[in-house]
């Protein structure tokens, strides 16, 4: 039963940054992609964004980081969510994220970052293939 | 041969008819969609026919430094004076930036323009758990005086000007650099420069804010009144459609969004009691240039016109200046691509030509490496030398507003303003650009129309070469500029020291004395300079206003 439904899926606004305009579409192509979508809304604090994750059983957490802050906030966002012992969410992302941060990143446990000119399209069939629904 | 077919055609359907059907029943034309990249439709040619019967060239057009400005705000534009050339620089501590500074100075760039780190756009200190990985990282960290007289160390006041990228807490940050002024004994009059100070394209774009539109407001007019009686040559807000456009807008929602917060500061300046020519003359505008040369080109004509109209018209203004729509143009970062990213170069040059041909007063070009990181010292040189070309090898300042008179420029131009107005009536049938902002309509049209656009890259049908089109595997980066995190534990250990070495009781009293000015209408930046003279931070002076203003929130919406 659990396979079949839809994925829910955070995205997130984490930080001071203010540059929501990848989130917004990223959040209307998921939805549009037939995915449930929780927007955060602007200036979460990682605490934030891993409050909301636990409440609406999401199967994954999508960052956008615009901002340069990325190497604290990704680990810190996935270091919370293994405090609340609810590190089956994957943790994922895009934004304005130096080639040579990524490996850093996925040894932290982002399970991917997609960098400016990814595709919506190219997004969404990655989420397909690599996100599964939990086990709630 | 026929008598006229040596005559040519005399409109332009019978010259669709006549020469142009005959060749594209054999040859076709291209499978593309021909339109901007705001996906305005453009036509195949322009003639006269475009412009309608009551196309009037005085009314339209006119002469560079009259009304309506089409031309040009200056009688003489680029043979008098070139355009400012003024790159955006900040990142990490104060010092790095001062050196920043004086590396453009030497190079012949001719003003300053900070840009300021995500914590101090938002009114917080380097020390809030906020702003734990932001410190420095998109812009310099500036908590204090302390930071800001490191900042502008060696570089007098009176010869430079100096542009501020600050919104939300703009006042705090412009009377730190008045109290710099101050200790180098340069006088407020002998001040030049502009502060961005427009909070309503944050509610709608940029999203960096701390109090709900009123209060700050508020906040703007008493700039306005104190810059007004003190500090006569500031530019007191600059009207920004470029965040506008970056988050997604089109160029006329560009346009109209930014004049209809143009309207808005007028209004609320004439509502606290200024007169409108008082302060209308420091008003300026920041357009952003994209990729669709001749779209920008129209819109920047478009802007001036309108100007003029709404200061004239709506608001009654009698001084020439206050009629003026000056502008900074700033190249579109959002155009710029990581693939291949020296083709940014290219996109650069034309979004610049735009800019220059639209008639600006300033203009900074964006470094190739922008969507990458920050830009490093080699990528703005090429971004500087990329505007003295333009200036003086291009030829295209030795005449004003070379493109007047063309029937696409004229037409497009024509075409920019009536969309624009479009969304200025419903504005105002909204009830202003407050309401408008409150119940999320600019927000929505520009969300709407980023959408549109993403849609269109990933169909191709508007082409982005290197990322849809003429892709190709790329081995290397440019180098770029890294921000260490030292930057942060520096920046931490520099203000816990100036937290302990103050007169913490004279802060805590100018602190008060804000806190108690902010329920009354005594003009409060008299009572932020006293507080930031005893060096209390950008936080503290912004954190005193929220009990008695409180704090925006956003209802945000996909």
């Amino acid at each position: 039963m659990n396979e079949n439904r839809k994925l829910r899926l955070l995205v997130g606004k984490v930080g001071l940054d203010g540059h929501d305009r990848g989130a917004k579409i990223i959040a209307r192509a998921f939805r549009d992609a037939g995915f449930e979508v929780i927007y955060t809304g602007l200036h979460q604090s990682p605490e934030m964004v891993v409050a909301t994750a636990i409440q609406e059983d999401v199967d994954a957490v999508s960052l956008s980081i615009l901002s340069g802050a990325h190497n604290y906030l990704f680990p810190k966002v996935i270091e919370l969510l293994k405090e609340q012992k609810a590190d089956d969410i994957a943790v994922f992302g895009g934004g304005i994220v130096p080639e040579e941060d990524i490996p850093g990143l996925k040894e932290a446990g982002v399970v991917e970052i997609f960098t400016p000119g990814a595709s919506t399209d190219s997004v969404i069939q990655w989420v397909r293939q690599n996100i599964k629904p939990r086990n709630l | 041969m026929k008598d006229d077919d040596r005559k040519g055609s005399r409109t332009l359907g019978e010259w669709e008819n006549r020469t142009l059907k005959p060749f594209t029943d054999r040859t076709g034309e291209r499978d593309v969609d021909f339109s901007t990249v705001s996906s305005l439709p453009i036509d195949r040619l322009y003639t006269p026919e475009d412009l309608g019967p009551d196309w009037n060239f005085d009314e339209k057009v006119g002469f560079p430094g009259e009304y309506p400005y089409t031309r040009g705000v200056y009688p003489s534009m680029y043979r008098g004076r070139l355009w400012t050339m003024r790159q955006f620089a900040g990142f990490g501590s104060a010092a790095q930036t001062n050196e920043r500074f004086k590396y453009l100075l030497g190079h012949g760039q001719t003003g300053l323009s900070v840009a300021f780190d995500l914590p101090t756009l938002m009114g917080r200190d380097s020390d809030d758990h906020m702003a734990r990985g932001e410190v420095g990282k998109e812009g310099v960290a500036i908590d204090s005086l302390a930071d800001m007289e490191v900042l502008f160390e060696g570089i007098p006041l009176d010869r430079v000007s100096t542009s501020m990228t600050i919104n939300a807490p703009a006042a705090v940050i412009f009377c730190m650099y008045l109290a710099v002024a101050e200790k180098q004994g340069v006088s407020f009059d002998s001040l030049n420069g502009t502060l961005q100070n427009d909070i309503l394209k944050e509610y709608i774009a940029q999203k960096e804010w701390i109090y709900p539109p009123k209060p700050s407001i508020r906040i703007i007019t008493d700039l306005i009144g104190f810059c007004t009686r003190s500090v006569p040559k500031w530019n007191t807000i600059s009207i920004s459609g470029y965040h506008i456009r970056e988050a997604g807008s089109t160029a006329a929602q560009e346009l109209a969004f930014t004049l209809a917060d143009g309207i808005g500061y007028v209004q609320a300046g004439i509502e606290a009691g200024l007169e409108v020519d008082a302060f209308a003359p420091r008003l300026s505008f920041f357009w952003n240039s994209h990729n669709d040369f001749f779209e920008e080109i129209a819109k920047m004509r478009a802007s001036r016109r309108m100007w003029a109209r709404i200061m004239r018209e709506r608001f009654g203004a009698t001084d020439p200046r206050s009629w003026m729509c000056r502008f900074h143009t700033q190249t579109a970062g959002y155009s710029l691509t990581a693939q291949q990213p020296y083709n940014n170069v290219v996109r650069v040059t034309t979004q610049a030509l735009a800019a220059v041909l639209g008639g600006t007063q300033s203009l900074h070009t964006n470094s190739l490496d922008e969507t990458l990181a920050l830009p490093s010292e080699e990528a703005v040189t090429i971004a500087l030398r990329t505007q003295q070309i333009l200036a003086e090898e291009s030829g295209v300042t030795n005449t004003i507003d070379p493109l007047a008179g063309s029937y696409f420029v004229e037409a497009l131009t024509d075409r920019m303003e009536r969309e624009a107005m479009e969304y200025i009536d419903r504005i105002d049938e909204l009830g202003g650009i407050v309401p408008a902002i409150e119940t999320g309509f600019p927000q929505k049209e520009i969300a709407d129309a980023a959408y549109r656009y993403q849609q269109q890259l990933e169909d191709a049908s508007k082409v982005v070469v290197g990322v849809n089109k003429h892709r190709m595997d790329e081995k290397s980066k440019p180098d770029t500029l890294k921000i260490g995190h030292e930057v942060e534990e520096d920046q931490l250990a520099r203000l816990e020291k100036l937290k302990s070495s103050r007169d913490q009781a004279a802060v805590d009293r100018c602190l008060a004395a804000l806190s108690e000015a902010a329920s009354g209408d005594e003009n409060l930046l008299p009572l932020m300079l006293a507080a930031v003279r005893e060096y209390a931070t950008v936080g503290e002076v912004s954190e005193a206003l929220v009990p008695v203003f409180g704090r925006y929130r956003e209802v945000s919406f996909i």
